[in-house]
């Protein structure tokens, strides 16, 4: 319906994955990501989505021995982002990722968010101080640290911890931004502003998270996908995967019947 | 009724009781093996420690004559009262030099690229343990090495340079391994989140982890050095001369070009040297100088690993993982 009205902003088409043990991690996964909307991964643990997610950015590259088979088109350019000539510096130039577990680095909080400024050569101090302000902002974290810039990431709370996370990720203007579990570590207070912040983030860029929360799919996402051992059962709008599933897989899951 | 259940509420608080007084006596044995086990350590690091100061004190005690600015600033001199470590002070600083501006940046290059760079397979492994053996060889095979590769095959002469070369190559594993170590301690999560802004590898390794590895890299650098500055076998293989009475050209000049590199080419001696040469000499007033030299060998070898644990904690101090 509606669906085909959406633009399409990147799509796996045929897209398995293989560890460098052999592992066949993804089997041939074709799905969309569209513009400025949520889509949330579920499915039970083991099950690839953490694979999925990271084949966005090209994370497997880091470990030697990974293979990916299959595209990733990304529009509206139509690169392949996983072609052998697409270097995978410019993809996470493009798409950033925040991860499951807070992982700011050893430095300030200000070093932190400008690290991605640094990487792309940014030396005017000007231009550095304003962005850091506005992804600070963009991650609702201003407030509670505009005080004390060069406080080291580690002195502030879990939660703190994460939207700096996100703050670094959103300043250097991505497209796509990738979320692993990003509030399994976070109390629920922490979770609320987490998720609130994401739906504030969709008019911006487009959003894939990958969750084990069910009601947090429900809440934040507009597509939800269900994985289930390197498949992709089912993708479809949030609201009719969870009222009314397809496949019989799908529904065991969201009622709690496996996972 | 009622008095049954009183007995047995009285039966079960005896039992409970009975149980509580077991665990109890468990965690009092177990507790007996934690008192034995710490005296042990403590008795263990005592002897250690008293081992260390009485050979230290030894040394002070019997060098304390010669505790002056002038053993620091005399040549050594057949009259044992007029003998001073003056060019075997400067000659171990300068060879020390030497060896530091060798191993350091191949080791730390050496370390960096098998950690970071290297595809990990059966080559990288051989050489892994190659590194990690080549710390075990003993001195004097490096000393062996040096005089047919420094000496006579490259010609550099029984120079400072060749034995800051020899001590270079001799510590090289220790920093290679340090830093291989230090750079592991990095956790992948922020690697990870470094290349995930679009950091090339270059990046993530200047920003990220030569940064937090240096406290580790230094710390191996300075056990190396200090390492270094004791030896004796192989220095004494190349052909260290063991009275120097003059001391190499200055490296700095306060005219034009106001460097020179003369002085590695120079004949030298070092502390461990001149202190074996002394001990050597049947005269008693020679063991006074011998001794007052080891004692300051061990004060400085002392004070540079202290300089390691305090760097360690200092930059350890702001990461937490
Ligand atoms: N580095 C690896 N090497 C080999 N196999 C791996 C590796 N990482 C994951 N796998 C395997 O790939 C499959 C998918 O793992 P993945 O981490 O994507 O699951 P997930 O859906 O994210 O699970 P979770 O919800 O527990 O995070 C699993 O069978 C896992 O064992
Ligand atoms: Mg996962």
């Amino acid at each position: 319906m509606d669906q085909v009205s959406h633009v399409t902003k990147a799509e796996s088409r045929n897209l398995n994955f293989y560890y460098s043990n052999g592992a066949h991690a993804l089997k041939g996964i074709n799905m969309p990501l569209y513009e400025n909307k949520i889509t949330a991964l579920i499915g039970p643990s083991g099950c690839g989505k953490s694979t999925f997610l990271r084949c966005f950015n090209r994370m497997h590259d880091l470990y030697p021995g990974n293979r990916y088979d299959g595209q990733i088109v990304m529009h509206p350019d139509n690169t392949n982002i996983l072609a052998d000539g697409v270097d995978p510096i410019e993809v996470r130039m493009r798409i950033s990722m925040v991860f499951q577990k807070p992982n700011p680095f050893p430095k300030s909080i200000y070093e932190n968010v400008a690290y991605g400024l640094r990487v792309r050569g940014g030396k005017n101090k000007k231009v550095i101080d304003d962005k850091v302000e506005q992804a600070l902002r963009g991650a609702a974290l201003w407030d509670e640290v505009k005080d004390r810039l060069n406080d080291l990431a580690f002195n502030l709370s879990g939660g703190q911890q994460q939207r700096l996370c996100i703050a670094r990720a959103l300043a250097t203007d991505p497209e796509i931004m990738l979320f692993d579990e990003p509030t399994s570590a976070l109390d629920p207070i922490a979770t609320a502003s987490i998720e609130e912040l994401m739906t504030e983030l969709r008019n911006k860029l487009t959003i894939l998270v990958v969750t084990h929360n069910m009601q947090q799919a429900a809440r934040v996402s507009d597509y939800t996908a269900y994985m289930y051992l390197g498949d992709l059962v089912e993708f479809s709008k949030t609201d009719d995967i969870f009222i009314k599933p397809k496949d019989k897989r799908t529904e065991d899951y969201i009622t709690g019947r496996i996972g | 009724m009622e008095n049954q259940n009183l007995t047995s509420t009285a039966t079960a608080n005896t039992s409970l009781m009975q149980n509580l007084q077991e665990v109890r006596d468990m965690i009092r044995r177990h507790k007996r093996k934690d008192i034995i086990f710490a005296s042990v350590g403590l008795l263990a690091l005592v002897l250690a420690l008293l081992t260390l100061l009485t050979l230290f004190s030894d040394l002070v005690i019997d060098g304390y004559p010669k505790f002056n600015p002038d053993f620091l600033t005399e040549f050594p001199s057949r009259r044992a009262a007029h003998a001073g470590i003056l060019s075997a002070w400067v000659g171990s600083l300068l060879v020390m030099l030497v060896t530091f501006l060798t191993a350091v940046p191949m080791g730390v290059a050496a370390g960096l690229y098998l950690e970071e760079y290297a595809p990990k397979n059966w080559l990288s492994d051989l050489i892994e343990i190659n590194v990690s053996n080549l710390a075990g060889v003993p001195s004097i095979v490096y000393g062996l090495l040096a005089l047919g590769l420094f000496v006579y095959g490259l010609d550099l002469g029984q120079s400072i340079l060749t034995a800051g070369l020899t001590l270079g190559l001799l510590i090289l594993p220790i920093v290679i391994v340090s830093t291989r170590e230090a750079i592991r301690a990095i956790p992948a999560s922020i690697r990870e989140a470094a290349y995930a802004v679009g950091a090339t590898k270059w990046q993530v390794v200047k920003d990220h982890v030569l940064k937090y590895s240096q406290g580790g890299i230094m710390t191996g650098v300075i056990i190396g050095m200090s390492r270094a500055l004791g030896e004796t076998a192989p220095i004494i293989t190349i052909g260290a001369l063991t009275f120097i009475a003059f001391l190499p050209p200055a490296p700095i000049s306060t005219t034009a070009p106001f460097i020179n590199f003369e002085w590695l080419s120079s004949g030298f001696t070092v502390l461990p040297i001149q202190m074996f040469n002394w001990l050597s000499r049947p005269d008693h007033a020679f063991q006074v100088n011998a001794a007052a030299t080891g004692a300051i060998i061990i004060l400085v070898t002392l004070l540079m690993n202290g300089v390691a644990i305090w760097l360690r904690y200092k930059i350890r101090k702001n990461i937490k993982w």
